[in-house]
Order: structure tokens, then sequence, then C-alpha cells
């Protein structure tokens, strides 16, 4: 288990992280999002024992970040900001003096060795130095770094950034298969990220926690939670259509896009109006492209509470 | 123990990974060669010890080892890979004494590759062996301390260059402390015994004294306690400002 209470890191000039507290269990895998310079990786490094907190608590697996650090280290896997190595060491010597200092004996460090190399595609390039590297590959050999004593708990500043879609759908799923019995906790600008491992999601911003809920409720915060979006054959009846839908009771507004024929409604709080606007399509004899329920927009709460 | 052996080695080998490691070695035995035989005139003196090999030894690491220091943590610093290093299960002064020896390791190859000289000047005559032997000590002695001092300095910045400049002053100034040099800094406000004290402090008295073939406990214990003090300054650096 993750826990921390009343974290705060202040420097001189600024504060970074103000008073967050949470708790992440295993099978949990949170995702902190935020604007940028908005704490996450300072939150993060004080996890992984690089930064000091200058008030507050955390532990990892019972283990207090300060007075236990070596024990909260050892069952942690950590992959910083940006995958910092060492730029003139071969692949394949980084990731043994890895094993090596996680203290693997013989036959486990061939076994994890194994592992992380084929899971992360790293058998092509183990003869290369880190620095003749693409991004991609060094943010692999980063998180191959990190899961290399299958810890019970992941902390993983970007672990996608740099990686190409193929990239990220791979390293989406190999933290999906951990999720189940580990604690995972990601940082990501990318918020398709959040809906796609994340069961659970912090927002950060100016280093405080702004929202803590699953992604799913996160969601129906959003102005278009339950919102319907239309897309007609054709622009000619697209300003009638709008007026239309605009006249429904249950609709507080309507947002159009002339040049894809679409509206977009938004339903007052709490009314649900597909129904209204599928039977007013139909009775007015629109010619559907398409008609769907939207659950909401992360973005657009990311930018409602961060703003 | 286990740690200190693991980042010897990983630093040890990145000694060898890039050029740095060859162009040292070069260098130094360039020079120290040089030295000996241009400007200590080793055969015109006619006697067959190696006083004017060690001789230069303190004015050729003044440079070399801060060149070889200052990476020590500045570029860790720089690339980042301090926040790997320090997020792995390893204590900071693991991590200052396995890259401290790591450096004194690889000195210890480039002084132990001057042995022709000492087959040299045994060949041509009958040298005190004793003598080259404590002399050899007493230069990777002086070796480690003047690498403790530049660990220290490169702790304290991420500017490789700033930490040559800062290794190099204060190198400079141990090895001068008991010459009017420094001392005349402190002449005239300060008590005796601080002069005292600063005098005593000279690392080039004490490498000397053992170059002259006294191996005295008091010399070692000397160095001992430079070289501890420094890897300490360096651990409290490195742990009270390492995300800076």
């Amino acid at each position: 288990m993750i826990k921390t209470e009343h974290l705060c890191k202040r420097y001189p000039s600024l504060t970074a992280v103000e008073d967050v507290s949470f708790e992440v269990r295993p099978g949990e895998v949170l995702g902190f999002l935020g604007p940028n310079g908005a704490g996450k990786t300072t939150t993060m490094r004080m996890l992984a024992g690089f930064v000091t907190p200058t008030s507050g608590h955390a532990s990892i697996c019972g283990h207090d970040i300060e007075s236990e650090a070596l024990a909260a280290r050892q069952s942690l896997g950590y992959l910083p900001e940006g995958a910092p190595s060492y730029g003139e060491m071969r692949v394949g010597g980084i990731l043994d003096f890895i094993a090596e200092v996680r203290g693997l004996d013989r036959a486990r460090k061939r076994a994890r060795l194994d592992y992380v190399i084929e899971r992360l595609q790293l058998s092509s390039v183990l003869d290369q130095t880190i620095e003749t590297l693409s991004k991609g590959f060094r943010r692999r050999v980063g998180l191959a770094q990190a899961i290399m004593h299958d810890p019970p708990v992941l902390i993983l500043d970007e672990p996608t950034d740099g990686l190409d879609p193929n990239q990220k759908h791979e390293v989406r799923a190999l933290i999906n298969e951990m999720a189940r019995e580990k604690i995972i906790v990601i940082s990501t600008h990318i918020l398709e990220e959040v809906d796609a491992v994340c069961t659970r999601a912090i927002i950060i911003a100016r280093g405080r926690i702004v929202a803590d809920d699953t992604p799913m409720q996160l969601a129906t915060r959003s102005r278009y939670h339950n919102a319907v979006t239309l897309q007609l054959e054709s622009r000619e009846k697209l300003e009638a259509a709008r007026a239309a839908v605009a006249a429904l009771p249950q609709v507080a507004a309507v947002e159009m896009s002339e040049r894809e024929a679409r509206l977009t409604a938004l339903p007052r709080a709490g009314a649900l109006i597909l129904q209204d606007v599928s039977e007013l399509t139909r009775r007015q004899g629109l010619q559907l492209k398409e008609l769907h329920l939207e659950s909401g927009r992360l973005d657009e709460v990311f930018r409602t509470i961060t703003a | 123990m286990r740690n200190v052996a693991l980042i010897l080695r990983r630093e040890f080998a990145s000694y060898f990974a890039t050029p740095l490691a060859y162009v040292f070695i070069l260098i130094f035995l360039v020079l120290a060669n040089a030295f000996t035989f241009y400007v200590g005139d080793f055969y015109q003196r006619g006697q067959a010890d190696l006083r004017p090999f060690f001789m230069f030894h303190p004015w050729l690491y003044l440079f070399l080892i801060p060149a070889l220091t200052m990476k020590l943590w500045a570029e860790e610093r720089k690339s980042g890979s301090i926040e790997l290093l320090m997020t792995l299960p390893v204590n900071v002064w693991e991590a200052v004494v396995g890259k401290f020896l790591a450096a004194w390791l690889f000195t210890a190859i480039a002084l132990a590759l001057t042995f022709p000289i000492w087959i040299t000047v045994n060949y041509l005559g009958h040298p005190d062996n004793g003598v080259i032997f404590a002399s050899y000590l007493g230069s990777l002695l002086l070796a480690g301390g003047f690498l403790a001092i530049g660990s220290c300095m490169s702790a304290l910045t991420r500017n490789q260059v700033v930490a040559f400049i800062l290794g190099v002053v204060a190198c400079f100034v141990l090895l001068l402390a008991g010459y009017p040099l420094v001392l005349d800094a402190f002449q005239g406000w300060a008590p005796e015994t601080l002069i005292n004290a600063i005098a005593s402090l000279s690392l080039l008295t004490h490498f000397q004294s053992i170059t002259r073939g006294v191996l005295e406990a008091r010399d070692v214990l000397y160095f001992a306690m430079l070289i501890g003090f420094f890897l300490f300054t360096t651990a409290v650096a490195i742990d009270l400002r390492k995300a800076d």
C-alpha cells in the first residue's frame, strides 16, 4: 500500500506540493494528472525517496520513506521523468547492474533479465550504448529497469512519453497485465491513457489535489456527460435541426459544427435527452449519419478543474 | 559492502567506455616521464633513485586528478542519472565510496603503468627499492587525497568546468598549506596555533616525508583522515542537494 499524509514540499521561491494525502491499494492503477509544473513529478520523487518532503509523511508497503528509506526503495520500482540513465553504458550492462543492485540471485537474475528484455523488446539493442538509442528505446530501458525486481509497487513518471502508438499500446498492455497484483502510480498528460489503464485518477493543480475519483466518475463532471451528438447527411437542414433541438425542454444548449454538419445537445443538469433527441430526428425526417450518447470528456473536465 | 563493489565496478567500466581512460593514462605517462628526464635531469644527476620522478607527481596530479573527478557527481546531476542511482536501494555513502574507489583504482593502474622507469633505474644502478616502494605508496595516497577533494567539489555543482576549477584550487591550497604562499594570508592576524595547524595540513610536506623513505604512521593517518573527511563532506553534499 502507498500512503501519504499531508505531504508538502516547499522551496524558497515556490510551494511545489501542498498537503497531498492519498492511499493506493493493490490492484489499483492511479493516474496522476495535472498541468506541467503542478507537482506531479515532485510528489513522485518524494515517494521514490529522491526529494525529501518539507513536512508530512509517506510510506510504501508500510515502510516510511524517510526512516526506512532503503526498505521502501526495495519494494519500489521507479521510472524517473525522462528515463535518465548512464549514456556511455550498454543496455545489457545497465540492466545487469540494476539486477545486481536489486540483489537478485543468479537464477532469478537470468529469469528476470530474459523476461524484461523479451517483454520490452530490447534484444536488438542490448549491445548499443544508451546515448545512441531513440527516445522510445530509452523509455523502454527505463521501464525494464523499474520492473526488474518485480516490485509490489511501481511509480512511473510519464511511462509512454516519446513512444509511438504501437509502443504505447504495448506499454499499456504491460501495465494492465501487472495491475492485478501490484500498486501502480503513473503520471501522464495524455488523457486517453487514463481511460486505457487507470482505475482511479488524481488531478493536481498548483501543488494541491483538486479531484480524486474514477475516470468514469470524473467524466460525469463534464458538461458533455450524457450529451447527444448527431451528424446529419447534409448541411441543408442543419440550422433548422439546431433550432428544433434547442427548443427541447431538457436541452440546455446546442453546439454546432457547420463543416461536419454536427450538433451536440447538452442536457440540463441530471436530464437524459437521448430519447427526446432521437424522437425529434424521426419526426423531422432528418437523415442521420451518426447519433451517439457521450459519457463525458475528460479533457474538458481537466481544463475546467485546473484552469 | 556489496553495493560499494557493484558501484565501483560500474563506474570503473564506464571510464573505459569512453576515450577518457586512455587519454588520461597516455598523458599521465608521457608527462611523468618527460618531467623526469627533461626537468628532473634523471641521467645527469648520476644517482640511481626515482626522486626526479616522484617530485613532479603533486604538480601532475594537481591538474590531472580534478580532470578525472570533475565528472564524478556533476555529470550525474547534469544527465539526471543521479535520480536513478539515488532511488535504488543504495546508501549515499556506498555510492560515494564506490565512485571514489573506482577513481582510485584507475589512478593506481595509471601509476602502476610507470613501471618501466623502475626497471630502468634498477638496470642502471642499485637503487633503494624500499624508498621507491614507499614513494609509490605516497604517490598513491596523494592521488587518493586529491581524488577525495575533487569528488567533494564535483558534488557541489552540476557544471563540470566549475567542478574542475574548484578542484584545482582546493588541491592547490591544501598542497601548499605549509608554504608562505598560503600561510602569508594568515600571518599577522591569525593566532600561532591556527597557523601551525594550517601548516600541518600541507599535502606536500606529508608527501615529501613519505618519498624520503620514512613511512610514518602519522603521514598515512593524515592521508586517511583527509580522504575520510572529504568523502564524508561529499556524502553530506549529495544527501542535502541531490535533487537540485
